[in-house]
């Protein structure tokens, strides 16, 4: 949907500018411009600017007292023998891995169980989305602190059963499955995005089915899914994006160590301590600029897997 | 102006973006399922009795934490350990008292640091972002598409990878421990979803209406400000909506920016509040909690449509 099919097209030329577009173009440059100067001020002061020294910087050592000084590839060679940092990619990864599925699954089965106009929609719809506004406060993830806890909420309740429940977040092999959880609990944005890819399918192809004798799944898999298909891309990239760069909870629920034993030292978190709390911006730059590279690298990978189950109506 | 106000608003047209599929608009099918319903056959009742049920039970699971995290600031401080109820049996304020005061500044004053961030960072999305939208949307100039691609591009930009220079360049002009980094760069348009966003908004206005104010004499400033700007103030609102909630919620900028209790935001305190907390004091950290997500839900609840719509067009989270 919407950036990412623009940004696909932008390669395409409509065709030579006809003369009367030619004078226009002349005309709007100056305004354009005035119009975008704030924006470009950005750019170019706030993005690409930084962009630019920070990769310069991940060639030197630099500690913001002394000024940068050029090491080469030092910081890239530290990085391969660097255990804690191979950790927090194997963290990282598994949150991504298994958090960003299993929020994408929950997000399409609500979104189904609410599409074909059920009665009290808005009012399900509100409740589901809530947790997804509330889910990256350091307020939530407060809360998650505590019913993961020894004593907090989930094991009251599974004491009620009699089971003894061990402390999710104190325990090194639950911590990083207590984050994840938080995660797929805010699967509200993209179900709603799910709900309203659900209502551009035409009904007339489940008419269409139905006279056919189709039953239910079968309609999900030759009709929703490939209709669907899109849509399912579209929130797959942007939330592979977003959760390689996600930070607060595990920072928070972990006390800002990543711990218990770097079980949740997600690689944003050890960049932070680097950067922000060594002071190794050296280092911390060189870490940005790789992880911009494997969040590059999954994206195109997306994309060029998407040519094989992506179905484009037109 | 007042004839254009009477011309359908363009409200709709963003979200008819995307890939409309078929010609069939799901509207009359709509009319025609509800027919369906009120001729109750038994299978279909038993089917939507089950879904009800399903919702039900979900959504309870999903909200139960939060409901419990209101009464639980209710309670005293023993009873969040053994209690996974959510019945009251008496009303306990202490914990608000308590809390409100905990940190080294009243409570209200980080609320009232955020208001401030929250406020310049609205502001500067509202006026930067339009701008830029306007010249995407609506005129043509060199290395339009150029630029366009960027700035899809940045949307997807890991914020990692420009926070150390970022950092580098602000504490040199002296701008730690000021709201500035925080601010500034709203008022440049880095916010590039809103960009986005207004882009589409203004593609669904119809072009007539700029033409028939330039034939007016109208130049671009005034065909903004007066014919654009008043259409699009449903993405404007979505904008502010978003700004907020992110802005109120944004807790790595904070982190990295504010390092003196003074100027915290609520974000930040709350995480101070984590940190020096001792065992006992769970209830004035729930209670604090909740006053911190109070804005945030009171902008969900009056907000919701703007919300919604936004992300079903963008996908912003």
């Amino acid at each position: 949907m919407s950036a990412i099919s623009e940004l696909s097209s932008i390669g395409r030329r409509k065709g030579p500018a006809t003369p009367e577009e030619k004078r226009a173009n002349r005309r709007d440059n100056k305004a354009a411009y005035i119009f975008l100067l704030p924006w470009l001020i950005g750019l170019v002061a706030i993005t690409v600017g930084p962009m630019i020294m920070s990769l310069y910087l991940s060639f030197t050592d630099y500690n913001l007292l002394q000024p940068p000084e050029w090491v080469g590839l030092d910081n890239f060679t530290r990085m391969l023998g660097d255990a804690r940092l191979h950790n927090s990619l194997r963290v990282t990864f598994t949150y991504v891995l298994v958090g960003v599925p299993m929020q994408l699954a929950v997000a399409l089965l609500i979104a189904l169980v609410l599409d074909k106009g059920l009665r009290g929609l808005p009012f399900y719809r509100s409740i589901f989305y809530l947790p997804s506004l509330l889910g990256g406060s350091v307020a939530v993830a407060i809360l998650w602190k505590q019913i993961f806890g020894t004593s907090g909420l989930v094991n009251q309740v599974l004491a009620m059963f009699g089971v003894t429940g061990p402390g999710w977040i104190s325990d090194p092999s639950t911590s990083l499955g207590s984050i994840i959880l938080l995660h797929v609990w805010t699967f509200g944005s993209p179900m709603i995005i799910f709900l309203a890819g659900l209502r551009q399918i035409p009904n007339m192809y489940y008419e269409a089915a139905e006279v056919d004798g189709a039953t239910t799944l079968q309609k999900f898999w030759r009709i929703t899914l490939p209709m669907l298909s899109p849509i399912i891309f579209f929130n797959l990239v942007l939330q592979i994006i977003g959760s390689f760069q996600s930070f607060t909870q595990a920072f928070i629920v972990s006390g800002g160590n990543g711990g218990p034993s770097d079980s949740t030292m997600f690689f944003t978190l050890y960049l932070y301590q680097k950067g922000f709390g060594q002071f190794d911006m050296g280092y911390a730059s060189a870490m940005a600029w790789f992880l911009l590279v494997i969040i590059g690298a999954f994206t195109a990978i997306n994309f060029i897997a998407s040519k094989y189950w992506v179905f484009y109506d037109d | 102006m007042t004839e254009l106000k009477t011309l359908p608003a363009p409200e709709k047209l963003p979200s008819s973006e995307g890939k409309t599929r078929g010609k069939s608009p799901r509207g009359g099918s709509r009319k025609r399922e509800s027919r369906g319903t009120l001729a109750f056959s038994r299978g279909a009742r038993i089917k939507a009795l089950a879904k009800h049920a399903v919702l039900i039970i979900a959504g309870g699971v999903m909200i139960y934490p939060l409901l419990w995290m209101v009464v639980s600031s209710l309670r005293p401080n023993d009873l969040i350990f053994r209690e996974p109820g959510l019945w009251l049996n008496s009303l306990e304020m202490g914990n608000y008292v308590d809390g409100w005061s905990a940190l080294t500044h009243p409570f209200g004053h980080y609320m009232l640091n955020s208001a401030v961030v929250v406020i310049g960072s609205i502001l500067g999305n509202l006026i930067s972002c339009s701008m830029a939208a306007y010249a995407f949307a609506r005129l043509q100039f060199s290395g339009k598409r150029l630029f366009f691609g960027i700035m899809l591009l940045t949307i997807m930009l890991p914020f990692h990878v420009i926070i150390v220079p970022q950092y580098i360049l602000f504490s040199q002009i002296g701008w730690v421990n000021t709201f500035w980094p925080l601010i500034v760069p709203k008022l440049l348009a880095t916010d590039a979803f809103f960009v986005f966003l207004m882009v589409q908004f203004i593609r669904g206005i119809p072009k007539e209406l700029d033409e028939a104010a330039r034939i007016d004499g109208a130049g671009h400033p005034r065909i903004f400000l007066q014919v654009i700007l008043p259409l699009m103030v449903p993405a404007l609102a979505t904008t502010t909506i978003f700004t907020f909630i992110w802005t109120w919620n944004d807790f790595f900028g904070a982190l990295i920016y504010l390092t003196d209790p003074e100027m915290f935001t609520v974000p930040v305190a709350l995480r101070a509040f984590v940190d020096s907390q001792s065992a006992t004091s769970w209830g004035s950290l729930f209670a604090m909690s909740i006053v911190s997500l109070l804005p945030v839900f009171l902008v969900f609840l009056f907000g919701q449509r703007f919300l919604i719509k936004g992300i079903a067009t963008t996908g912003i989270k």
